[in-house]
């Protein structure tokens, strides 16, 4: 494998967890709820995926499990903010606390233990061509799959009806209560949705990316997703050029090193952020924009007047 | 990030003040940058604390504080353990060096002891592990086992402490192998496993067939072992994580040390002081040699560790060149801890240039 191939592939790979977190959150905040839970979920999901697809030997099952135990705690952070209405930001802040603490206390009798990478596609002939077998036809599923789910979420959000109403009820609801559509029900449905998703971004980690479990492996990715929801101004094809730019970054970075470049490093590792506050502070300028895409109601508190 | 550990801490703190009510014991409290599962830095502090506990038994009562940030949070951890009467309080990373030395004022009856810092006070000491001595004998079986010839080292940040270990690496390093050359990649962080191993991945692409790091998870020797390279282990004993791949490691133990500090205060004698101790004490070892080294590299190396202990042989002997070719150290002297402790230049042999230089 030649080195910008093998650039691109881990490039890819430092994408995935991010863009599966990100588009999770999107759709959660689409329908005008802030769930600032990610890492918490994303970690809960890693050790989880970790520890089932040790116990059954199947990495499928794993990231399936993580998905499910990520969408429980998520399904926590809804009844406490949706039926019981507490703050949005304190519940998430809370969840991302317990969801570190919660998977360092599951994952302790996995530190150390082996585990396969998740296996990854290897058609004989064609994912040895030079340079386009690496980058095209060498990855494993997860990677393929979080492709078919930005296309899916781009579709239903604004080509089913069933997105227009999630996208309704988080712009107005209110006016989406008023129509007759269920806010809580619909919120809770999206919030179940990202908490999975986070899910499948961290058992990513666990069995596909560093295939091992240690504490705290998440190391603040769940954060940057959040900050690429914005980035994104809440369009999902952004969301995977951004997931792609923040990944991009952070391993030519570390090519660059290697290769004595004479950039400092801390420079390249603030980009992404600093991309992101500069899209902040253009869809704050811009009221036309912020009208398009970011959720009028997003963190708001939803009392059905009845 | 920094928001949640400030909440982090103030519910370890609250958890401190809960747990403070037994009096005439001697309380110690640890303040750790990582967290525990780290199986590296912190973990072997925490090693530390437990062998307190069951030296002294109910004479003590350790606790300890981990994943603090290194910055405003680290103040108010360590204020908040001298305010609960903690007797003696260890802070166990570089960053927690102002921090320390600023509540340490405040507190003239409590007990600082600061890991790998160089400020001192009357009732704050330092202490710190000789690495570098480690990085010798990582060195010189690199050049031995390397086919490339290329080593990469993923480094940290760049401070006295990781220059130095990557030179004295460097120079053991070419002692046996003229030819091999040292990459070196800055992840700014002490721990985050994913970026660990994307600079591993990093620098085994670019031809590295051994994988060096001074950096605290063991992700990089994992993806050292999926890779079919060679990896050295930090801070503890790896091989679990890469058994094919890891040839050694350098353990950190602070047991003696931290016991022999408890007892000092509960003897009444504890002194401020400064110790920098290595291979001749224990407070650095070497883990057990991978055994697909072959003997006559394990014979050089046990050698370079009696000699380091004897005192016969210095990481450090003239002479040393820096990367421009001039002699730094001359022949027949040796580095000073004054050089060694505010090292800021490559030896030859490291390619790239330091970051900030």
């Amino acid at each position: 494998m030649d080195t910008a191939a093998a650039v691109i592939v881990s490039m890819m790979a430092a994408a995935t967890p991010l863009l599966y977190a990100a588009l999770g959150e999107l759709v959660t905040e689409k329908s005008g709820v802030l769930n600032l839970g990610v890492e918490g979920m994303m970690i809960t999901g890693a050790v989880t995926a970790f520890a089932t697809a040790t116990i059954t030997g199947s990495s499928a099952i794993g990231i399936v499990a993580g998905a499910t135990a990520a969408m429980a705690l998520s399904l926590i952070f809804a009844v406490l903010t949706l039926s019981l209405v507490a703050n949005q930001v304190a519940t998430g802040l809370a969840l991302t606390i317990f969801g570190i603490g919660l998977s360092a206390l599951i994952g302790q009798g996995y530190v150390g233990t082996p585990l396969d990478a998740l296996p990854k596609l290897d058609i004989p002939g064609v994912s040895d061509i030079v340079f386009i077998g690496p980058v095209l036809f060498g990855h494993d599923f997860l990677i393929y799959f979080s492709f078919v789910m930005v296309g899916a979420v781009a579709w239903f959000l604004y080509r089913t009806r069933a997105g227009l109403v999630l996208r309704a009820v988080g712009e107005s609801h209110d006016a989406a209560h008023a129509i007759g559509y269920p806010v809580i029900g619909i919120r809770y449905l999206a919030v179940a949705f990202g908490g999975a998703m986070a899910g499948v971004g961290g058992a990513y980690l666990s069995v596909a990316y560093t295939p091992m479990w240690i504490e705290n492996m998440t190391a603040g990715r769940g954060w940057i997703a959040l900050a690429l929801v914005v980035f994104a101004t809440w369009r999902p094809g952004r969301v995977l050029l951004g997931a792609y730019l923040f990944g991009g970054v952070t391993i030519l970075q570390l090519h660059g090193q290697g290769f004595g470049l004479g950039v400092a490093s801390q420079i390249l590792s603030m980009l992404p952020y600093l991309a992101t506050i500069l899209v902040l502070v253009l869809i704050s300028s811009d009221r036309a924009l912020i009208r398009l895409n970011a959720p009028a109601d997003i963190g708001r508190v939803f009392r059905p007047a009845s | 990030m920094k928001r949640v550990g400030l909440l982090i801490a103030a519910v370890a703190a609250l958890g401190i003040v809960a747990g403070a009510q037994a009096a005439d014991k001697v309380k110690v409290g640890f303040v750790y940058v990582g967290p525990i599962g780290d199986h590296g830095w912190t973990y072997r502090h925490d090693v530390g604390r437990l062998a307190i506990e069951k030296q002294f038994g109910d004479k003590v009562e350790t606790t300890y504080v981990e994943s603090v940030s290194e910055g405003a949070d680290a103040e108010r951890v360590i204020r908040q353990l001298a305010s609960t009467g903690h007797d003696l309080i260890f802070t166990t990373s570089f960053g927690f060096m102002n921090p320390t030395v600023k509540v340490a004022k405040k507190f003239p009856k409590v007990k600082f002891e600061h890991c790998s810092g160089y400020k001192r006070g009357p009732n704050v000491s330092t202490y710190l592990a000789r690495f570098y001595e480690g990085r010798t004998i990582s060195g010189l079986i690199a050049g031995k086992m390397t086919k490339s010839n290329v080593i990469g080292y993923i480094a940290s940040f760049p401070i006295p402490e990781v220059v130095r270990g990557i030179n004295a690496f460097t120079l053991a390093l070419r002692e046996v192998n003229p030819k091999a050359e040292v990459k070196v990649v800055w992840v700014n962080t002490w721990y985050d496993p994913g970026k660990e191993g994307d600079a591993a991945k990093a620098l085994i692409d670019q031809g590295a067939d051994v994988i060096l790091q001074h950096t605290d998870s063991p992700a990089p020797a994992q993806i050292a072992q999926k890779r079919g390279v060679w990896a050295v282990g930090q801070a503890s004993d790896m091989t679990k994580f890469a058994p094919k791949s890891h040839l050694t490691a350098i353990i950190d133990d602070w047991n003696n040390y931290y016991v022999a500090r408890t007892k000092a205060v509960l003897d009444g004698t504890w002194k401020s002081q400064d110790v920098w101790q290595g291979l001749n004490t224990g407070m650095i070892a070497m883990a057990p040699y991978n055994p697909a080294i072959p003997k006559d590299v394990v014979a050089l190396a046990m050698q370079a560790e009696a000699d380091i202990k004897s005192g016969k042989r210095h990481p450090f002997q003239g002479p040393v060149r820096n990367q421009a070719g001039k002699v730094v150290i001359p022949k027949g002297k040796a580095a000073d801890d004054k050089m060694l402790l505010s090292m800021d230049w490559y030896v030859e042999g490291v390619q790239g240039k330091l970051p900030g230089k």
